[in-house]
């Protein structure tokens, strides 16, 4: 690859217009409470896997609504499931329990 | 003799002060410029956060108030102040000699045509948080009813906050009010999706978190934290809205089909009119001045003067009528202690 000269890299922004959101309202029917973080960022501040990868709750949570799954997935690669986050979540979310969801719903769908 | 109370403004502050001072045994005279009393509440359809009819909350003032002397369509012409009292022409000719004046003026909804960018008065799809109001009440708007109502968004801090729009305070209403109409919204349009685009989310009233929660979890109410930065408008009619969705940090870009604008409270243009009469001090954001900010909130700093409401800052309903009854105790005290 060459190292010199104009590259495009791929747009960033989020387009809501393309979301699909049939997976993540999947979700909300068995996981009410996915909707009820208010990004405080208590669960990737005790996240014992946050430091070496990036692991964040509210993260997975944030790039599922935007549409940016394998973002989502590619953090929760890094979860222990120690449930540290659930203990932690001012909004009282049993975020161990929505990542093991989020695991069986788009596993699922992904036909992984 | 009765002592007479001058009240300036028929709002919900003006109307709940003339109904404790009947109560004390004084003649409240209210002047009101429209041809109605209540004052914005009037406009409101469904108060947060019980979700009250404001109908209700405005004829219980009406009909408790009624037996004050009541002069609509009236406005101030001029006032002297004499030894100890104040003389009061109003524009229907009447002159009238007070010691005590409560000033009940409230506020003004920002001109959201003001913040350009936003596009209201240019593009059709893009109203208010007044004129929602309004529809709700009257079910008539054109823009609403046309439309497939698929996506809807709303802007938080429009004219608040904002040292662009010369206001840098912000509006206290708006965040909650943002939430119920969204609810609304979604009540009667259940397949939208709906996106509150917002700085902070000021939530800071009794029972505003649960409405704040419900909104997410039984609605399903988007929030993104980021500020509006432009709206344009594609060849269908429908917005497009831009911002950065700083959370993600991210840029964002949705289109919609109805964007509300939450439009701040700011201070009344008449009202500055009316503090010139008097030499009253209008403070830094606008409103008038109160004596001091934490004991003497409903006092000004001339003498037989008073302020309830909106017109010393943005105001809850119960805060309004809370101030109203503050302030009526504080005239009841000083009449009767004679000075
Ligand atoms: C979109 C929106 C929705 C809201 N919804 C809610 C809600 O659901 N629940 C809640 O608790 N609060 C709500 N509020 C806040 C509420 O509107 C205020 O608390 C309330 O209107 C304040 O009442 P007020 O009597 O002080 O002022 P106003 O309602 O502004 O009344 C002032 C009155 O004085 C008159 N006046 C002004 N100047 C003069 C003059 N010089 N001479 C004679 N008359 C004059 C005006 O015509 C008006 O009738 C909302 C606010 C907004 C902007
Ligand atoms: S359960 Fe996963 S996300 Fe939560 S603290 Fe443990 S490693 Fe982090
Ligand atoms: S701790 Fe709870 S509310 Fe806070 S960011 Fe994490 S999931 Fe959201
Ligand atoms: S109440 Fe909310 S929307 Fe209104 S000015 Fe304050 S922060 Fe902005």
């Amino acid at each position: 690859m060459s190292i010199f000269g104009f590259r495009i890299s791929p747009s960033s922004a989020i387009n809501l217009d393309k979301v699909d959101r049939t997976r993540f309202e999947e979700l909300c029917r068995i996981e009410p409470d996915a909707m009820r973080c208010m990004a405080c960022g208590s669960c990737s501040a005790t996240c014992p896997a946050a430091t070496f990868s990036g692991m964040s709750v509210r993260k997975v949570l944030l790039n599922l609504q935007r549409g940016k799954e394998e973002e989502a997935f590619r953090l929760m690669s890094n979860c222990m499931l120690c449930g540290k986050c659930t203990m932690v979540c001012p909004r009282g979310i049993n975020t161990r329990h929505i990542i093991l969801s989020i695991c069986r719903i788009y596993e699922k769908e992904a036909g992984r | 003799m009765k002592e007479i109370v001058v009240i300036i403004g028929g709002g919900i502050a003006g109307l709940e002060a003339a109904s404790q001072l009947l109560k004390l045994g004084y003649s409240p005279i209210i002047i009101e410029k429209e041809d109605h009393l209540g004052g914005k509440v009037a406009n409101w359809h469904k108060l947060f956060p019980d979700m009250t009819p404001a109908k209700d909350i405005v004829d219980e003032l009406i009909a408790s108030s009624k037996d004050s002397n009541i002069f609509l369509n009236t406005e101030i012409s001029f006032i002297n102040r004499l030894q100890d009292s104040y003389n009061i022409k109003l524009s229907n000719g009447i002159s009238i000699m007070t010691k005590y004046i409560l000033c009940t003026t409230g506020f003004r909804l920002f001109e959201a045509e003001k913040k350009e960018e936003y596009g209201y008065g240019i593009y059709n799809q893009v109203i208010t948080n007044g004129d929602l109001e309004h529809w709700f009440n009257t079910g008539k708007d054109e823009r609403i009813e046309n439309s497939s109502m698929q996506a809807i968004g709303f802007v938080h801090c429009v004219g608040s906050r904002d040292e662009k729009a010369r206001n840098s305070q912000c509006s206290k209403v708006c965040c909650i009010t943002a939430i119920k109409q969204a609810i609304e919204l979604k009540e009667k349009f259940p397949d939208a999706q709906i996106y509150c685009f917002y700085m902070d989310l000021r939530l800071f009233g009794k029972k505003f978190e649960d409405f704040y929660i419900k909104a997410q979890k039984d609605y399903g109410i988007h929030f993104i934290r980021g500020r509006v930065s432009e709206v344009s408008e594609n060849i269908e009619g429908k917005v497009i809205v831009k911002a950065e969705d700083t959370l993600a940090g991210k840029p964002i870009k949705v289109t919609l089909d109805l964007l509300v604008l939450m439009s701040g409270m700011v201070c009344n243009p008449d009202t500055h009119k009316m503090a010139g009469m008097m030499a009253l001090q209008v403070d830094s954001d606008g409103f008038l001045k109160s004596h001091d900010n934490v004991f003497h909130i409903t006092s000004s700093t001339k003498k037989g003067i008073f302020y309830a409401g909106a017109c010393t800052g943005p105001k809850t309903v119960p805060e309004t009528l809370a101030e109203a009854r503050s302030a009526v105790l504080d005239i009841h005290s000083q009449i009767i202690s004679g000075q």
